[in-house]
């Protein structure tokens, strides 16, 4: 190719444009990251290199407090993650592969549109619904929230996947003497594993760090970690929360990178 | 009950409606046992709707298919002794070849090192043995065909259903893997039903051909039958080449139709039932089966003058205007012993035909 149709080089500014993001996107992540590595309990002024906010977040005086509320993420994360996977697997199915019925377009824009829905409605709809049916606030009920609102973005990687699965191979296995429940588990559930897995992880990842329909839902000293952490900055920025979020960030990348090797590692179809 | 049971698959009125469209229209045909069958025809006539509806993946809106006997058009696929070739294979990319093939066993309740034992030897009998431990997507397309056809055969199907199969490898491939399912058809005795769009294939293969068109079937018969004695237009013209002229029949006698064509030439062939004095059809005349003189032979030798010759490797293919008639394409051997003489353009020639060339068509 000799020319290329959108030669980036060609637009003037590009390249000022791209710096002016990335730093957008990234500086703020590159300083909270830096100074958590700060000895200073300032969070401006840097001193020299130190593991001690780490140190602090495990055995300081607020650690309990945020090994309780790092628990209850991870807890309400995975269950929720595998409930909403679940969930969403089915739904793919009944949507892509049980042919046309009624309401198939109906029920594909219900299962995204709370996508669409300002966060902020959801977690005030929730929370009037629980107290509608007198459902005692705590860590069930922010369960149920994650569960239910974790569906959509699993949905997303499974359905995409299952899009690409042509529908000839689960007729090959029924034409080769498999029930559709056999063509199901050992055709189209393995074929649709890495889109399972995506699902999974982005369900992981929206649930743990969600703060907004979990500070609504939450019960009285219930923590999840993004409202410890939001009570524990309420009372003034130490640099322990850099250390925390700096935790955080590298879970998400563990999990994100995790993903894509998944992801890329499936070359079936 | 039919108690016929040299008859494999039975299809009787079957009709095929999807909403307003109807995609089948009231076939009705009987496949042999041990035959290999064609369904031929261009694409949206309807053949791999019919294929399909045999194998289970699409219901039957009216009529009924008989499978040796056994209705068979309300069970589900996995109910049905027959297996598919699948025109883009659908080989299970997640397994292994020996488990692809062996994955029909299995499903049927043997035991996993039978299942593996049987596909094996099917492995070898296409000659891939030696890549039963692959991932389908470390085969070429012509390994990965066969691959599909030791799956479909692996549980010993009654009727083995192949969906043009052959339609995605290149035509040196091709014309190999076609000697080798008829080979493979003969030594399995399976019936095949053989799906395609290609009439050359069919006519390799095919014990009977059923030419389709239009949701209709236009002609059901052996592959030289419907060569050499298309019934209409549609098969003439789609089953090899043919001069297709508009004539017009003067008279019947003792079953011989004497027509005439435009610029007053006159011809007589074989009567065809359907066919009276005064109609005015379609005659189709093989272009093998025309041969040309420099003076006339009989006493129908048409009179005409050279246009063109191409020569076409095998064959010269001579064009020749008919005086104030319409055009002729005649095809000769390029073989020293055939005494085809080659005319040059613009030279005087006379067409000549052989007995039975020419076939009178319903339209």
């Amino acid at each position: 190719m000799a020319t290329r149709p959108y030669d980036l080089r060609r637009y003037p500014g590009f390249l000022g444009i791209t710096i002016l993001c990335l730093v957008i996107l990234y500086a703020p992540l590159l300083v909270v990251t830096i100074y958590s590595f700060n000895s200073s309990p300032s969070i401006t002024n840097w001193e020299e290199f130190s593991f001690r906010w780490y140190v602090d977040v495990f055995t300081g005086p607020e650690s309990d407090k945020f090994k309780q509320a790092a628990w209850n993420s991870l807890i309400i994360a995975i269950i929720a993650a595998t409930t909403a996977t679940t969930i969403a697997t089915l739904a793919a199915t009944a949507v892509l592969r049980a042919g046309r019925f009624r309401l198939r377009t109906l029920s594909i824009g219900l299962i995204s549109l709370p996508l669409m829905v300002p966060e902020i409605v959801t977690a005030v709809a929730t929370l009037i619904f629980f107290n509608a049916i007198a459902f005692e606030r705590g860590l069930m009920t922010i369960l149920l929230a994650h569960i239910a609102f974790c569906i959509p973005f699993a949905y997303m990687p499974i359905s995409a996947r299952m899009q690409g699965i042509e529908a000839t191979y689960e007729q090959a296995a029924q034409d080769l003497y498999a029930t559709r429940r056999q063509a199901f588990t050992r055709i189209l559930l393995p074929l649709m594993m890495p889109g399972i897995v995506s699902g999974f992880i982005l369900a992981f990842i929206i649930s743990l760090d969600d703060f907004i329909i979990t500070n609504f839902v939450k019960g009285a000293g219930v923590e999840t970690l993004p409202t410890a952490i939001f009570g524990a900055v309420k009372q003034g920025i130490k640099p322990n929360i850099m250390a925390i979020s700096t935790l955080l960030l590298a879970v998400s990348i563990v999990m994100v990178t995790l993903s894509w090797i998944i992801g890329r590692k499936d070359k079936t179809s | 009950m039919p108690s016929d049971t040299d008859i494999a698959v039975d299809v009787r009125n079957a009709v095929k409606r999807y909403g307003d469209f109807t995609a089948l229209k009231q076939i009705s045909l009987s496949i042999r046992d041990n035959e290999f069958f064609t369904l031929l025809g261009p694409s949206g006539c309807g053949k791999t709707t019919l294929l399909r509806m045999i194998a289970g993946f699409e219901d039957v809106t009216e009529g009924a298919i008989f499978l040796f006997g056994d209705e068979i058009e309300k069970l589900p696929p996995h109910k049905r002794p027959v297996n598919t070739v699948f025109q883009n294979y659908a080989l299970f990319p997640h397994m292994t070849v020996l488990d692809n093939v062996g994955f029909g066993l299995e499903m049927m309740g043997r035991s996993k090192t039978e299942a593996r034992k049987r596909a094996g030897e099917v492995l070898e009998m296409v000659q891939l043995g030696q890549f039963s431990h692959r991932k389908p997507a470390q085969l070429s397309g012509g390994q990965q065909q066969r691959v599909a056809l030791a799956r479909a055969l692996a549980p010993r199907p009654k009727v083995l259903l192949l969906d043009e199969p052959l339609s995605a490898l290149d035509l040196k491939l091709r014309k190999a893997m076609q000697v080798e399912l008829k080979h493979l058809q003969r030594e399995t005795g399976i019936t095949f039903i053989f799906v395609t769009h290609d009439q050359e294939e069919a006519l390799t293969m095919s014990d009977r051909i059923a030419v389709m068109s239009a949701g209709a079937l236009q002609q059901l018969g052996e592959a030289r039958e419907i060569y050499e004695r298309p019934r209409n237009v549609f098969v003439a013209d789609f089953i090899g080449d043919t001069n297709l002229l508009d004539v017009a029949v003067d008279r019947i006698e003792q079953g011989r139709a004497q027509c005439h064509l435009g610029g007053g030439h006159q011809l007589t062939c074989d009567a065809v039932e359907g066919i009276g004095a005064g109609a005015n059809v379609h005659m189709s005349l093989r272009p093998e089966r025309l041969y040309l003189s420099a003076e006339p032979i009989e006493v129908e030798s048409l009179k005409g003058r050279v246009r063109e010759t191409i020569f076409i490797g095998t064959d010269t293919a001579t064009i020749v205007d008919l005086a104030d008639g319409p055009q002729f394409t005649i095809r000769s051997s390029n073989s020293t012993r055939g005494n085809a003489r080659v005319f040059e353009p613009g030279a005087e020639v006379f067409v000549n035909m052989e007995q039975g060339a020419a076939r009178l068509l319903v339209d």
